[in-house]
């Protein structure tokens, strides 16, 4: 018996199934997702065909063959586009502690925020370096594959609603500012303010595919790599070795290991806790 | 009760669970050669110890949080982290994701549940506690219909009952137990084995 309970009666492709899709929307529109983790890829499709209220395989494919507006749509309901201002805040307090007063030293910082989403994460980085004095100095690049949350990251729109969580979560962190002084606040959003924005580029960039573009001091990819399966983030370590100068620094999720890929023996630890480590020369 | 070559139990609780859990674990033998996974529900910006409070059990192995890509070990009892759901892949490691909360949950016991029930099929025993949401029921029913057992606390002894209760409705072929059985239960899949 299957019974319908919330929302979670939907569509479960088979291994085949999903590869015929992974095939087709790399042959259509050149997006590669076949190293993506296979149970949250099956998941998230799942999740596209319900909202768009698709039963079968075939309807699914005839769209993605048909319609490239449904694609569009299709590309951005895929990808898990979460994020908050100031997440773990312990991962920033280490930041502030630990890694920052060693940027300092550097005449400009170069900072890759890889998966950026919708800017949450780079924001909150701008705000730290403004406090340490270092925003003057910093050039933020912020990349990811989904044009959508691009879009939306330049115009620096902030959920209203989660604003309570992210000041708290600015508290936490060591902030010492009163939070709303960085951004105006609308009636269902909030703006940040232009000022801690206009050193960040936004550009798309798929981690999957794309080249080394520039060398950084740092770089964060904080839950992006989940999605990848373990030759992807093989592939995504090497690049940000590639990417990074000489003891820079590379942050990743907080329930994220360098433990089982290849590049464990090319960095160090700076924080366990947080995450943090350093590239060793 | 038919009795199967067990490699998988996964529990499942939410408000009112942990003291179950507690002495779910407490009962585990000294060796067990399946793993055991727990997914409870917690607040989202408190600083959760949990996985600490669990460990601190007579016999059992700590209880660790994993990372993305953990490969599953077997006599090791897993806790869901906060604010992650948490996933099986079919080569036996764990995933995880930060995915929009599901019925207001992450992590999700049904998405666990679900995926467990995938991978470890017939192999798995489904056990879902005490609770104030619905969180669970698909997931007992997934843990079914692919041939594994599924175990719900009796709303009875439950300090609250709408999960179970929840998750009875809709799977008759589920195990109505109070937790003194739930324990007989485990000690139960070790001796067999
Ligand atoms: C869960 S969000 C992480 C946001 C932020 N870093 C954080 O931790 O809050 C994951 C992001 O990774 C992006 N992404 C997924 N695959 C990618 C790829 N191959 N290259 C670049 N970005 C990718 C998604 O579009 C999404 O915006």
């Amino acid at each position: 018996m299957v019974v319908k309970i919330g929302m979670d009666t939907e569509y479960r492709l088979t291994e085949v199934e999903l590869e015929e899709i992974i095939q087709l929307i790399l042959q259509k529109y050149g997006y590669d997702f076949r190293n993506y983790a296979r149970t949250s890829l099956t998941r998230r499709i799942a999740r596209c065909m319900n909202i768009a209220n698709l039963k079968t395989l075939y309807e699914l494919k005839y769209n993605l063959i048909n319609e490239s507006s449904f694609f569009t749509w299709f590309l951005e309901t895929l990808t898990v586009n979460v994020t908050e201002m100031f997440r773990d805040p312990l991962f920033y307090k280490d930041l502030r502690e630990k890694v920052l007063p060693a940027l300092a030293s550097y005449p400009i910082i170069k900072i890759w925020h890889a998966g950026c989403a919708t800017g949450e994460e780079v924001f909150s980085m701008s705000i730290l370096l403004h406090e340490a004095g270092l925003l003057n100095r910093a050039k933020l690049y912020a990349t990811d594959l989904n044009p959508a949350n691009l879009e939306r990251a330049r115009k620096g729109i902030i959920s209203m609603e989660q604003i309570k969580d992210y000041t708290l979560n600015y508290i936490q962190s060591g902030g010492k500012n009163d939070f709303s002084t960085y951004y105006t606040a609308h009636y269902q959003s909030a703006i940040i303010r232009k000022e801690f924005r206009s050193n960040i580029l936004f550009a798309q960039h798929n981690l999957a595919v794309d080249q080394v573009f520039n060398e950084f001091q740092l770089i964060c990819c904080r839950n992006v790599m989940i999605y990848f399966n373990r030759e992807l983030q093989n592939h995504v370590f090497r690049l940000f070795y590639n990417s990074l100068s000489p003891k820079g620094y590379l942050a990743i999720g907080i329930k994220e290991s360098l433990l089982f890929t290849d590049v464990k023996e090319q960095f160090e630890s700076v924080s366990a806790a947080a995450r943090i480590y350093r590239r060793k020369n | 009760m038919q009795k199967q070559d067990i490699k998988m139990v996964v529990i499942g609780g939410s408000a009112g669970s942990l003291p179950v859990v507690m002495s779910l674990l407490e009962a585990l033998p000294e060796t067990f050669s399946f793993t055991v996974v727990i997914v409870i529900h917690r607040s989202k910006n408190v600083l959760s110890e949990m996985d600490k409070l669990l460990s601190h059990i007579r016999n059992v192995p700590n209880v660790h949080e994993p990372d993305d890509k953990e490969p599953i070990l077997a006599h090791r009892v897993y806790l869901a982290p906060q604010n992650y759901h948490l996933l099986i892949e079919t080569n036996k490691t764990f995933s995880l994701d930060y995915s929009e909360p599901i019925s207001f949950s992450r992590p999700s016991i049904d998405v666990t549940f679900e995926s467990v029930a995938q991978v470890y099929a017939q192999q798995t025993v489904g056990i879902l506690l005490s609770g104030a949401n619905t969180d669970g029921t698909k997931g007992v029913s997934e843990v079914i219909r692919h041939g594994g057992i599924g175990i719900v606390q009796d709303p009875n002894t439950a300090e609250y009952p709408v999960m179970p209760h929840a998750a009875l409705l809709q799977n008759q072929a589920a195990l109505c137990l109070p937790t003194s059985h739930i324990t007989t239960f485990l000690k139960q899949l070790n001796d067999n084995i």
